[in-house]
């Protein structure tokens, strides 16, 4: 496995560290005047997802992740593993639970999702910034309420539950930005 | 946006670079009306610092008609030239240099930036200290300063005596108090001591809204400052940093006289860069033999002009106030 310098290091390079893939959020150098050099980097765990510091002698190598970022398309789930495939080669990605969990609700069949892939392994599946999602419950429609106060629940295909606007009903398509869970527009063509 | 067809644009507006230059006039203005006269030395040099963790670059001189190259350093700070100066009587003098340190590319460092360095034979140490405070207070608009010695800092912000703890008292104050440390991490008691300051101490004087002059450090960390022993009997360092929201932004000596002492501790530095697989670099003879003649007691100082103006500007990268990005 190849191996990266400290020098090389800025945020996004994919590195080991004890084992696990790792991507630099943020890299420092820490340098008094004439004093000596460390590099303190701040990086994502990207088998935990949690966010952490370490200090590196600046000059020291680590060893470079072998991971990717693809785009796959999601297909099934058994309960136990949720099915993606490569809609060029057809060839099918097995992720666990742990990958799919922040982006559970927002999995839609046939939508395309970013795959984040480690030696072959999907590592974590983020959903696109903005996905189109049917409503399947909520309760009837306000006539008249066009000021969107408050709004109300609403259940989407995915399971998801996200604040809509009084006169949204059953059946509608939504925009709905995933990064924040919340309700955009009406999706113009679903 | 960082597309190639943007690559060509400056990295400060031009509002910036045009206030940066106001404050270079000023400055420039301060040091007229202090008599002190302004020099400009040699940026090459076939002698180059020995400090083990300063790194010059180095280019070829090549003599026109031949193949025979010589090695030149490029300076890191004018400071060897500039004492030569004030060993023939220049008297004060200040410069305003661009200086090279090889590797350092961050928020506060790049390899190329700009130093204001000043020599004042008639000063004290605290008198110079005083006369930083002016200059901050006229032409950057900043408060009045605080002066605390390095043992006080880290005494009131670890509770850690740094001249009379152990290396491993060091070592474990910080391995305590920093996360991502890694075990195997290997330094030395210098080392140690500088990551407190940048990690702990460092981003709690970013809490203090004016700037803090550091005196007295420890004697191995002397450079090229003269040794004294404090009103406790511990061996110090006759220097002083300065800090602005817990950024280093200059470093000043009571000027070690000593050329034989001098030598020592280049020789000192060099074995340290032959432990770290670095190359030895040149001693500059010609500081040793104008040291040997006689060097003016003297007090002198060297500010990063980059990181105050930015400071100053309430910018976040000295990039900011630097027109173009090497």
């Amino acid at each position: 496995m190849a191996s990266v310098s400290t020098n090389q290091f800025k945020g996004g390079l994919k590195f080991m560290l004890d084992g696990d893939p790792c991507s630099i959020i943020e890299n420092e150098l820490v340098k008094p005047g004439k004093g000596q050099a460390f590099n303190r980097v701040k990086f994502r765990n990207l088998k935990t997802g949690r966010v952490n510091e370490r200090t590196f002698k600046s000059g020291d190598s680590v060893e470079s992740a072998d991971v990717m970022e693809v785009e796959l398309e999601y297909s099934y789930t058994d309960g136990e593993f949720w099915y993606f495939m490569d809609s060029e080669t057809f060839e099918q990605h097995t992720a666990d639970a742990n990958a799919v969990e922040d982006c559970l609700k927002w999995l839609k069949e046939q939508y395309v999702y970013t795959v984040t892939q480690w030696n072959g392994t999907p590592l974590l599946v983020t959903a696109p910034n903005f996905v189109n999602l049917a409503v399947t419950d909520t309760d009837p429609g306000l006539k008249g309420d066009t000021a969107g106060t408050g709004g109300k629940p609403a259940t989407l295909e995915t399971g998801a539950i996200v604040r809509v606007p009084l006169f949204m009903s059953i059946g509608e398509v939504l925009k709905i930005d995933t990064r924040s869970g919340e309700y955009v527009e009406r999706a113009k063509d679903a | 946006m960082s597309t190639i067809e943007n690559n060509w644009q400056p990295s400060a507006e031009i509002d910036t670079l045009k206030k940066r230059a106001q404050y270079l006039a000023d400055v420039r203005l301060f040091f007229a009306e202090r008599d002190v006269w302004e020099v400009e030395t040699p940026i090459l040099s076939q002698a180059a610092p020995t400090a083990p963790y300063l790194d010059s670059f180095t280019t070829d001189y090549i003599p026109i008609g031949t193949q025979t190259k010589q090695t030149h350093y490029l300076h890191t700070s004018p400071e060897f030239a500039m004492k030569r100066l004030l060993a023939a009587g220049s008297g004060s003098i200040y410069q305003i240099a661009r200086v090279f340190r090889n590797g350092e590319q961050g928020k506060l460092h790049s390899p190329e930036f700009t130093m204001l360095e000043w020599y004042r034979p008639e000063l004290s140490l605290n008198q110079l200290i005083d006369e930083v405070n002016s200059l901050l207070q006229q032409v950057f608009g900043f408060k009045p300063v605080c002066r605390l010695s390095y043992r006080g800092i880290f005494e009131f912000y670890l509770k850690l005596n740094v001249f009379s703890c152990s290396d491993e008292a060091i070592k474990h104050c910080a391995q305590q108090h920093i996360t991502g440390l890694p075990e195997d991490l290997e330094t030395d008691r210098d080392g140690w001591l500088e990551i407190l300051m940048s990690y702990i101490i460092e981003p709690r004087l970013a809490a203090m809204n004016m700037p803090l002059f550091i005196y007295d450090f420890p004697a191995s960390q002397a450079q090229l400052a003269k040794i004294k022993t404090d009103c406790d009997g511990y061996q110090v360092a006759d220097r002083f940093e300065l800090y602005i929201n817990g950024i280093e932004l200059a470093n000043g000596y009571n000027e070690l006289q000593d050329a034989d002492e001098l030598r020592q501790r280049f020789e000192h530095d060099n074995q340290q860069r032959i432990k770290h697989n670095k190359s030895i670099m040149p001693l500059d003879e010609n500081l040793l033999a104008a040291m040997k003649q006689g060097l003016p007691e003297c007090s002198g100082v060297a500010l990063g002009l980059d990181r105050l103006i930015m400071l100053t500007l309430d910018k976040q990268a000295i990039t900011q106030v630097q027109s173009f990005n090497c």
